[in-house]
C-alpha cells in the first residue's frame, strides 16, 4: 500500500495513543499493563466495557509495546468481526497460529517474550460454538499464546472462556480526563472551542471518546476552526430542545391530533426515533410535576417502544403509540382500553 | 426523461433545498481529508440528489460516467464457497450497490467488496483524491452481523477507502457504525420549500402555473419532493394549461385504501372482513408494502374517529406493524388489524348507541 498522507486519517486513528501509559482513564489496567512490560509475563486477558473507552487501543499498545515494529506481524494475530471468526477459523487459523513456539529473541529494545497473542476484537459477536472450540485451544497452547478477548458486553462470553482470563472492565471516562484529550487535540488542530461547547460534547458523547473526537472532526470540517455548542449537535444527530419541548407540549396539551402533527412533524424532519425516546426519557423523569405514577406508566411504554424498534417497527406507529400514552398518563386517562378486549 | 431525473441538480451548488447542507459538504471535501458519513432522512428528501452531487464535486465529471454490472463474488466461507450476485454501479471513483439485496449474506458482501476495493488504490495522476468511496445504500436493512463487521473495517481501511451510507432511519442502524460517521440528517423539504421547486421547474418548462397550485399539490405531497415533482408531471398530461381548481389526482392506492376505510365504517361483520381481505390481497399484489397499507389505513381511520378511540387504534396499529414486521406474512396482521378495529368499533358503537 502506498504511504497515507497523514491529513486523510480520521483523528480517531491519528491520536490514537501508541503506548499504554497514555490510555486514559483506566488506572488498574495500565498498572498490570506496565508490570507486564517489566517482566513480561502475562495472563489471558479479558477487556470489556462500554464504547469508546480504549479497549482496542490498549490491546493493541501492549502487543506493539511488546515486540516492537518488526515482529509485531509474526507474534499478534488480530482477528475481528470483519473477518470470518466461524468455528472453522477457530480450528485452523487461530490453532495453527496458537501452536508455533517462538523464542524469546531481544530485539532492538522491546520485551519480546517467548509467546504470541491473538487479539480476538469484538469478541462478543462470535458464535457460542467458536467460543466453545476455543477453550482447549488456550489451555494446550498457553505456554507459548496469549489471548485478548475485547468486548461490549461480557455476558456473551462464555463463563469457561471468561474464568480463563483475567477481566478487566473499561470504566466511561469522566467529563473531565475526556476534556483535558478534547482540549489536546484542539491545541494539535488548532481549533478554538469555547467552554460551552466542550460541556455540551462531553455530554452528548455520554462517555464515548471516540464518538467526542468523531464530532469533533465533523464540526470542524463542516463549520471551520471555531466551534459552537450548536454546530456540535447539528453534527451528533441529538435532537435540539425546541423539538423535544415541542413534542412535549403537545402531549401535554391531551390532544390526540396535536400530538400526531407534532409526531409527524419529527418524522418529516428525519429525527431517529430511538434517540427521540432516550431524550424524552431524560425529560419525562425531570419533571416536576408528574407523579411518580404516570412516570413510570410513561418509562414502561418507553421500554415497549424501544424493544418494537429493534425489531424494525415503524418508526412513525411507535412514536404515536409512545405519545399516546403520555397524553393518557398525564391526563390521567385509564391505561387499559374501554373497548377493545 | 421525468422531470424528477431531469430536474435533478447535479451540483452542490445547485440544490434548491438544503442549500445549508451542500455548502457544509462543499466545504468539506474541498479540504483534503473526508470523514465517512451517513445520511438519513425521511424518502423524497434528497438524500441520493446530495450524495451524487458530493461525489461530482469531489471526483469531477468522470464520476458521472458510471456502469452498471452485474458482478459475481466468491466468497470463501470455511468449508464451502458462497457466491454472491449483486448488481453494481460504479464509476473509476466510486462503487455504489445495496448490500441488503444480498439477504442474509450481506455479511459476506461487506466484508469482501470493501477490502477488495481497499486493496486496489486508485492511481489518479492528478493525485488529487487518495481514496475511493463506496456508496452503501440502505444501511438499515443490513443485518446485525453485517453491520458489526463494518464497524472495523471503517477503521481499518479508512486510507483508501471512504464510505457514504444512506438509510432512511438511524435508529436501525448501530451505535458502533453511527459514531464513525459524519451524520447527516436530511430532513423532508417544507411545503414552501417544495412549492419553490415546483415553480423552478413550471419556468423551466415554460408553463403558466396559476397562484397557488403549486401550493395545493406541496400539500398533498407528504413532504416528500419527489412525489410533488411527479404529480405535477401527471397533472401536466392530464391537462394543460392549468386551471386554478383543477383536481390533483390522488396514487391509485390511496384511493383504494380510502374505500377500505370506509367499507369498515359501514358495516363490521365476518362477512365485510372477507371483502376486505380480498381488497388488502389486491394492494399487497400490486407492491404496495404493507407497512405502508397500515399506515394509510390508520390515516383514514383516524380522520373519522372520537377522539376517545384514537388512542386505542393507534396503539394496535404501532402493536401490529410490530407484529407484521417480526412474523411472515403481511396479510394475517393487516387483516388483524382490520378485525381488532371493527371489534372496537362495534362496542363503541353498541355503548354509545345502544
Amino acid at each position: 500500500m502506498a504511504p497515507v498522507l497523514q491529513s486523510s486519517q480520521p483523528w480517531v486513528e491519528k491520536y490514537r495513543p501508541k503506548q499504554v501509559k497514555d490510555v486514559a482513564h483506566q488506572d488498574e489496567v495500565v498498572r498490570v499493563l506496565t508490570n507486564t512490560l517489566e517482566t513480561t509475563n502475562c495472563p489471558h486477558m479479558l477487556f470489556y466495557g462500554p464504547p469508546g473507552t480504549g479497549k482496542t487501543t490498549t490491546a493493541l499498545a501492549i502487543a506493539h509495546q511488546l515486540f516492537g515494529p518488526e515482529l509485531y506481524k509474526s507474534r499478534v494475530l488480530e482477528l475481528n468481526a470483519s473477518d470470518d471468526r466461524g468455528i472453522n477459523v477457530v480450528r485452523t487459523k487461530i490453532k495453527n497460529f496458537a501452536a508455533v513456539a517462538v523464542g524469546s529473541a531481544r530485539q532492538g529494545g522491546y520485551p519480546c517474550p517467548p509467546y504470541k497473542i491473538i487479539i480476538l476484537d469484538e469478541a462478543d459477536s462470535m458464535t457460542e460454538d467458536a467460543q466453545n472450540a476455543l477453550r482447549r485451544t488456550m489451555e494446550t497452547y498457553s505456554k507459548v499464546t496469549r489471548f485478548f478477548f475485547i468486548c461490549n458486553y461480557i455476558s456473551r462470553i462464555i463463563e469457561p472462556l471468561a474464568s480463563r482470563c483475567a477481566k478487566f472492565r473499561f470504566k466511561p471516562l469522566t467529563e473531565e480526563i475526556m476534556s483535558n484529550r478534547i482540549l489536546y487535540i484542539c491545541k494539535e488542530e488548532g481549533l478554538n472551542l469555547d467552554s460551552e461547547a466542550l460541556s455540551t460534547l462531553s455530554s452528548i458523547s455520554q462517555g464515548d471518546l471516540r464518538r467526542a473526537i468523531t464530532y469533533l472532526q465533523g464540526a470542524a470540517r463542516l463549520f471551520g476552526s471555531s466551534i459552537s455548542s450548536k454546530d456540535l449537535i447539528s453534527v451528533s444527530g441529538v435532537i435540539p430542545e425546541e423539538v423535544m419541548q415541542a413534542l412535549f407540549s403537545a402531549c401535554r396539551s391531551g390532544n390526540f391530533d396535536v400530538a400526531d402533527k407534532e409526531v409527524k412533524n419529527v418524522i418529516a424532519e428525519g429525527y431517529p426515533v430511538s434517540q427521540m425516546l432516550s431524550q424524552l426519557y431524560d425529560v419525562v423523569v425531570e419533571s416536576e410535576d408528574l407523579s411518580d405514577v404516570q412516570k413510570a406508566k410513561i418509562c414502561k411504554k418507553f421500554a415497549e417502544a424501544d424493544k418494537c424498534l429493534v425489531d424494525g417497527a415503524d418508526e412513525y406507529l411507535q412514536l404515536l403509540d409512545v405519545a399516546s400514552n403520555i397524553i393518557r398518563a398525564i391526563s390521567n386517562m385509564p391505561q387499559e382500553f374501554s373497548f377493545g378486549s | 426523461m421525468l422531470w424528477v431525473d431531469k430536474y435533478r441538480p447535479k451540483t452542490l451548488d445547485k440544490v434548491l433545498v438544503h442549500q445549508d447542507i451542500a455548502q457544509n459538504l462543499k466545504k468539506l471535501v474541498t479540504e483534503q481529508d473526508c470523514p465517512h458519513l451517513l445520511f438519513y432522512g425521511p424518502s423524497g428528501s434528497g438524500k441520493k440528489t446530495l450524495i451524487m452531487a458530493l461525489l461530482r464535486q469531489m471526483f469531477g465529471p468522470s464520476a458521472d460516467k458510471v456502469k452498471v454490472e452485474n458482478k459475481n463474488w466468491k466468497v470463501d466461507a470455511g468449508t464451502r464457497t458462497i457466491d454472491v450476485e449483486l448488481t453494481t454501479l460504479s464509476s473509476t471513483h466510486h462503487v455504489e450497490l445495496n448490500p441488503s439485496d444480498a439477504g442474509f449474506q450481506d455479511r459476506y458482501v461487506v466484508q469482501e467488496i470493501i477490502k477488495e476495493m481497499a486493496k486496489n488504490r486508485p492511481i489518479d495522476t492528478k493525485g488529487k483524491k487518495g481514496f475511493k468511496v463506496l456508496v452503501l445504500n440502505e444501511v438499515d436493512k443490513l443485518s446485525r452481523e453485517a453491520q458489526h463487521s463494518l464497524r472495523r473495517t471503517m477503521e481499518k481501511y479508512s486510507a483508501s477507502c471512504r464510505l457514504i451510507l444512506c438509510c432512511n432511519s438511524s435508529s436501525k442502524v448501530t451505535e458502533a457504525v453511527r459514531s464513525r460517521c459524519l451524520n447527516m440528517r436530511i430532513n423532508a423539504p417544507r411545503e414552501e420549500e417544495i412549492a419553490n421547486v415546483l415553480e423552478f421547474i413550471s419556468k423551466k418548462e415554460g408553463l403558466q402555473l396559476p397562484s397557488g397550485f403549486a401550493d395545493r399539490i406541496a400539500q398533498q405531497s407528504n413532504r416528500s419532493l419527489r412525489r410533488a415533482i411527479l404529480s405535477f408531471e401527471t397533472c401536466r398530461v392530464q391537462q394543460y394549461p392549468f386551471t386554478v381548481n383543477q383536481a390533483i389526482p390522488p396514487m391509485d392506492w390511496e384511493e383504494y385504501v380510502s374505500e377500505i376505510a370506509s367499507s369498515i365504517f359501514k358495516e363490521q361483520s365476518p362477512k365485510r372482513l372477507f371483502e376486505v381481505r380480498g381488497k388488502l390481497y389486491e394492494l399487497l399484489i400490486n407492491c404496495i408494502p404493507p407497512e405502508i397499507i397500515l399506515k394509510r389505513l390508520l390515516y383514514e381511520l383516524l380522520k373519522k374517529l372520537d377522539s376517545e378511540l384514537k388512542h386505542e387504534i393507534s396503539h394496535w396499529a404501532a402493536y401490529y406493524e410490530h407484529r407484521l414486521r417480526l412474523g411472515q406474512k403481511a396479510i394475517f396482521h393487516l387483516e388483524a388489524f382490520v378485525a381488532k378495529f371493527m371489534s372496537i368499533y362495534k362496542g363503541f358503537l353498541i355503548e354509545t348507541f345502544g
